[in-house]
């Protein structure tokens, strides 16, 4: 196998996450679980934001509102209609993607981006959290409960080790998607227009149109994390559902991770949630030491490492993959390896 | 629902009154977006930074709020230069989204360590003036409102003259319009935006001194705040002084008449429908000009 399907294939997804699927044999402690399937939704949402900013450079600061549309969207369903579990986490995905595909038509319609885009979604999660708090159907300011009613039927399990698969499962899913996107035409146009849309245009990119895709793409994934959460949880409230700490936690793990690669949500997630457990051992449980951590974080990856954990990956690799390229004969041959680029991953 | 003329007039007065120290919050906002062309995420939890001051200058040395001006102005133009200079400007290397990014990251330390350090508990201020009123025709207004009120727009008066008199405003205005060419005549870029960082930080202990007599403050507090100011800065335009104060006195009053009529919580939906349909339909704002 070349350096290049280790970061273009789908092997490393493969190994990665059955290496994943084998820890809830070994690991018991609900405690560990816990903290790994509430990473892994985490994660999810994190995907999907990931999708629309990383390789589509549309920085949304507002992803609560595919969250809380998707967590909504599976509880009420549930609880008010009487729904089956699994249509109405299926039906929660599909509003995601609409409410994405409302956002962004109204908003990438208008020309809006930077900054400018930004402060609009966060302008709509918040819209959507009021609103939430305020009507009925949604249980208003007590919240809603989903009745506890263990089957797998109902979409809910016994044990945490399902939970931990079955959110496995949708974040490998988004893994292999993501992966078919960069190898398809329409990561390639994703791709151009977040380096130069203008430059895309002129090649003859529908620019709306592909940011139309991504946004509703990434409402379906976050929308998914939501309905996950609600699923897992239990219980929702608008400011879980609608609230500004997953619109953070969902820009925040990409970022940490890598920016428009294919694991650097997943590896962002971790890592932070990862240090802010650490934290707590060290410094005990005073609220708010996590997310400044956190922040920290975020402005010294921004500051030092803008390619995340997988650039720095990356590099070290490259780095040791040089050393062997002197040593063996076999690889001798092979081209140098090309200067690293911005992005790591992202398509040609 | 109908209301009486009075108690109409009642909630827009007290709309205005609350919309001028809105407008001082918008203030330094469009005034670092006016020069660095850049949304201070941050704005939000210096807010509450500087509200917690108030707190903490009154409670541990029994210092009054509007006294407290001296002390937390000068103090915030000091953080904010020093942020700029040293964190926000390395970390960013001139990017856009990174500066979006920072400041992000900021406002995300300060209201999480000022949790950590006073917990979510809701605190507020006990002056001997805090319930006091003024008697206007058959008006009560609230004395330390009406303060407020005077006291905001005699600061945005206060900044229009350093902008335009001073060789300093001079600076600001010369980078704000190209700042290759300030670089070029002299000026120092970099001090120059770490200066407008300062003021901007300055306005926003203002207000909080201003505020707290009659307001409340908690780890999240300026949160609500930011996202009403980020809605004056949209709709006065991005970068506009005239534009936050009187964008700052509308959304005052829409919040006001909002809230009498749609009740509390729902009140602030109407802000957030004007900031987005601005945003769409109107992004330059409605008095900026340039785009």
């Amino acid at each position: 196998m070349s350096a290049r399907d280790l970061s273009t294939g789908f092997l490393p997804i493969v190994l990665v996450v059955a290496l994943l699927a084998l820890v809830p044999l070994f690991v018991t402690s609900n405690t560990i679980l816990n903290f790994l399937v509430f990473t892994l939704i985490i994660a999810l949402a994190a995907q999907g934001w990931n999708l629309l900013a990383g390789y589509g450079g549309q920085f949304s600061f507002g992803h609560a509102a595919f969250f809380g549309t998707g967590a909504y969207a599976a509880a009420i369903l549930q609880v008010n209609l009487g729904v089956n579990a699994y249509v109405a986490f299926l039906v929660g995905i599909g509003l995601g993607a609409l409410v994405g595909f409302v956002i962004g038509y109204l908003s990438f319609r208008s020309g809006l981006k930077g900054s400018y885009f930004a402060l609009v979604t966060l302008a709509f999660a918040e819209v959507l959290r009021i609103l939430a708090n305020s009507a009925g159907f949604t249980g208003g300011a007590a919240g809603i409960l989903i009745p506890l009613d263990v089957s797998a039927w109902n979409f809910q399990f016994e044990s945490r080790g399902a939970y931990y698969w079955v959110a496995l499962a949708l974040v490998a899913a988004v893994l292999v998607l993501n992966r078919a996107i960069e190898r398809a035409r329409f990561g390639a146009q994703l791709v151009a227009v977040r380096e130069n849309e203008a430059a895309a245009r002129a090649l003859g990119v529908d620019a709306l149109s592909v940011k139309l895709k991504a946004i509703a793409l990434s409402g379906a994934i976050t929308a998914a994390a939501g309905g996950l959460y609600a699923q897992y949880f239990l219980y929702l409230d608008a400011l879980i559902a609608y609230g500004p700490w997953i619109s953070i936690e969902a820009l925040l793990a990409p970022i940490v991770g890598g920016l428009g690669t294919v694991f650097g949500p997943l590896v962002g997630a971790l890592a932070l949630h990862g240090l802010s457990e650490a934290s707590k051992l060290f410094v005990g449980e005073i609220p708010g030491i996590d997310l400044v951590i956190f922040g920290a974080v975020l402005i010294l990856v921004v500051a030092f490492a803008p390619d995340g954990v997988m650039g720095v990956i990356g590099r070290v690799r490259r780095r040791l993959g040089g050393v062997s390229a002197k040593t063996s004969p076999a690889s001798a041959a092979a081209p140098a390896p090309a200067p690293a680029p911005t992005r790591e991953e992202t398509p040609a | 629902m109908m209301f009486t003329p009075d108690i109409v007039l009642t909630a827009t007065i007290n709309g205005l009154m609350t919309g001028a120290v809105y407008a001082l919050i918008a203030l330094g906002l469009t005034l670092v977006y006016g020069v660095l062309h850049i949304i201070n995420f941050a704005h939000g939890a210096t807010l509450t930074a500087a509200m917690f001051g108030v707190l903490v200058l009154n409670q541990a040395l029994g210092i009054d709020p509007y006294l407290a001006i001296l002390v937390l102005t000068p103090l915030f133009f000091a953080l904010g230069y020093a942020v700029q200079r040293l964190v926000i400007g390395p970390a960013s290397h001139g990017e856009d989204v990174n500066i979006l990014l920072v400041t992000l990251g900021l406002a995300i330390i300060i209201e999480n360590a000022l949790l950590a350090i006073f917990r979510s508990d809701t605190r507020s201020v006990d002056t001997p003036y805090g319930f006091s009123v003024i008697e206007v025709g058959n008006l009560f207004l609230s004395t330390p409102r009406v303060i407020a009120f005077f006291g905001s727009i005699a600061v945005a008066v206060a900044l229009w003259l350093v902008l335009a008199r001073t060789d300093t405003g001079k600076a600001i205005r010369a980078v704000a319009k190209e700042k290759t060419g300030a670089a070029l005549v002299g000026i120092d870029v970099r001090h120059v935006y770490a200066v407008t960082f300062g003021l901007g930080a300055a306005c926003v202990a203002i207000a909080a001194c201003l505020l707290m007599p009659t307001f409340y403050v908690n780890p999240r507090v300026g949160g609500a705040f930011v996202l009403v100011a980020f809605t004056i800065v949209v709709l006065g335009g991005m970068g506009s002084i005239a534009g936050a104060l009187v964008g700052g006195l509308f959304i005052g009053v829409v919040e006001s008449l909002s809230g009498l009529y749609l009740g509390e919580s729902l009140g602030q939906i109407g802000i957030f429908l004007i900031f987005i349909l601005v945003l769409l339909f109107r992004p330059t704002g409605l008095f900026g000009a340039k785009a």
